[in-house]
């Protein structure tokens, strides 16, 4: 059994309990140890590195150093943006123990995105072999959002203008993943509270290439991109004459549905568009 | 910068790059305006300057209208130009050194700039308790923003109770904050002299 360290980030504690449940159920499933980061505190988010370069890294640096001191090598955060935040920590760690090698406390922590560590050969390999009900019928375009591959300096990500992990692990429990050129486009992200017109300009180009490509669903892997094309969508149809809703799906989702995961379920129903109409509608 | 018929008289301040470089390691002279940040950017259409001349003016020296565009608030740090830039400079990097300077030197007020009150609810919320409690931040937002004033009158509020209410039947809207149990730890980050980053500027620039 793979154990892995978890850093949740507070959305997952909050409007994105969903996104939790089926983290831990998949993983659960699949043998894998999630380890929460004992104590775990904020990353600082958009807010810190909008108002304070120091606390936009001494607050993700924070929990990497605690997760060295809780012997934990790799931590996975599935938010995105928390992410984006504890790889610049990473880096800024880095570059003081390369500097000063007394002073790199939690410069070894490897910070790996969720998409990414579920991508690993020997998890996907697990996926496929589990999989009791292929999700045929499902049409999906994955939205990568932008913190999880830009800029590649913070993130190491090797494909950061057209990924394709998130595709494979879609395909690997038999959806049909379709191209498109918007993967890793914004939403709009924190500006959803203060500047909802941005999100809802930006979200609404977005599902207009979805449509226009087939997709009968959207999968995204960032909490923040899923409430930005999940709640909204009945002011986007309105001002935006759109033919929706068209549900979103957290890839976890997926996994756990194919995977025969009972509780599956009820992460998808707190969803704010219910995805059960499409399911019945392919058979699933 | 002088205006006299449509002709603009600059006298550039070259000292204004300088000091970006001093306290962010970032060079915007670096830029030979190919307008990749532009081209690429998803947010130019709520824009009043676009990405390529706010560079361009940092360059002229002209940092109060930088200071005071909408362009650097309107920046979703979606990182598209920072990683095009076929200079290496970053953008991104820029638009929140900017946010930063102009918060750290007092020039916008949480009133009159929706997402700056965001950012500072947020920043305290983090203060208070080493973990973000969304629901307690969106009630602080509202009220320290005043938006709530605007929602009511433009009908949105009610749009976003009803939203509330299902988040709250859907499990997704706890009532009750949870902190961490060594809070000092984040708030002991948060205490350092005021407007340090300002200090950092004079001094580098003197």
């Amino acid at each position: 059994m793979p154990t892995v360290g978890y850093y949740p980030g507070c959305s997952l504690e909050g409007t994105a309990r969903d996104y939790a449940a089926s983290i831990e159920g998949v993983c659960g499933r699949l043998g894998i140890d999630l380890v929460e980061l004992d104590d775990w505190s904020c990353c600082g988010a958009t807010a810190a590195h909008s108002l304070d370069h120091d606390l936009a890294i001494a607050l993700p640096a924070r929990n990497l150093i605690l997760a060295q001191q809780q012997g934990l090598e790799d931590l996975t955060a599935p938010c995105a943006l928390c992410f984006n935040r504890l790889k610049a920590a990473e880096k800024a760690l880095q570059k003081k123990a390369s500097q000063d090698p007394s002073a790199g406390q939690g410069a070894t922590v490897r910070v790996w995105d969720l998409v990414e560590y579920f991508s690993r050969p020997e998890i996907l390999e697990e996926i496929e072999r589990r999989v009791v009900r292929p999700l045929e019928g499902l049409r999906v375009v994955c939205y990568y959002g932008c913190m999880v591959n830009r800029p590649p300096k913070v993130t190491d990500a090797q494909a950061w203008e057209n990924p394709t992990n998130m595709d494979r692990l879609v395909q690997a429990v038999g959806a049909t993943a379709l191209d498109w050129p918007f993967k890793t486009d914004c939403c709009g992200a924190s500006h959803a509270v203060a500047r909802p017109d941005l999100v809802t300009a930006l979200v609404g180009k977005l599902f207009r290439r979805a449509l226009d490509q087939g997709a009968n669903c959207v999968v995204v892997s960032c909490q923040m991109c899923h409430a930005n094309l999940d709640l909204y969508q009945e002011r986007i149809a309105r001002e935006q004459q759109l033919p929706l809703p068209l549900p979103v799906f957290y890839f976890t989702d997926l996994i756990g549905l194919a995977l025969g995961e009972p509780s599956a379920r009820d992460w998808i129903r707190r969803h704010m568009v219910d995805p059960e109409p499409l399911l019945a509608s392919v058979g699933l | 910068m002088e205006e006299r018929g449509n002709v603009v008289f600059l006298e550039p301040d070259y000292a204004v790059t300088g000091r970006v470089r001093a306290v962010s390691g970032i060079s915007p002279e670096l830029c030979y305006q190919c307008r990749k940040c532009t081209s690429g950017c998803p947010l130019t259409f709520a824009m009043d300057y676009y990405p390529d001349q706010i560079v361009r003016y940092l360059l002229m020296g002209l940092e109060d209208k930088v200071l005071s565009s909408a362009t650097i608030w309107v920046c979703s740090s979606c990182e598209t130009c920072t990683t095009r830039c076929p200079n290496d400079i970053d953008i991104a990097g820029l638009m929140d050194y900017l946010k930063q300077q102009a918060h750290a030197r007092g020039l916008v007020r949480p009133k009159e700039n929706l997402s700056y009150a965001f950012h500072k609810a947020f920043l305290d919320d983090i203060g208070r308790r080493g973990r973000v409690f969304e629901t307690g931040l969106l009630q602080r937002y509202m009220l320290s923003s005043g938006a709530w004033k605007a929602k009511l009158s433009d009908g949105t509020l009610w749009e976003e109770v009803r939203l509330g209410l299902a988040l709250l039947r859907r499990g997704r809207l706890p009532l009750r904050p949870r902190g961490i149990r060594n809070a000092h730890e984040v708030s002991h980050l948060f205490e350092k002299p005021p407007a340090s980053s300002e200090n950092t500027m004079q001094s580098s620039a003197s």
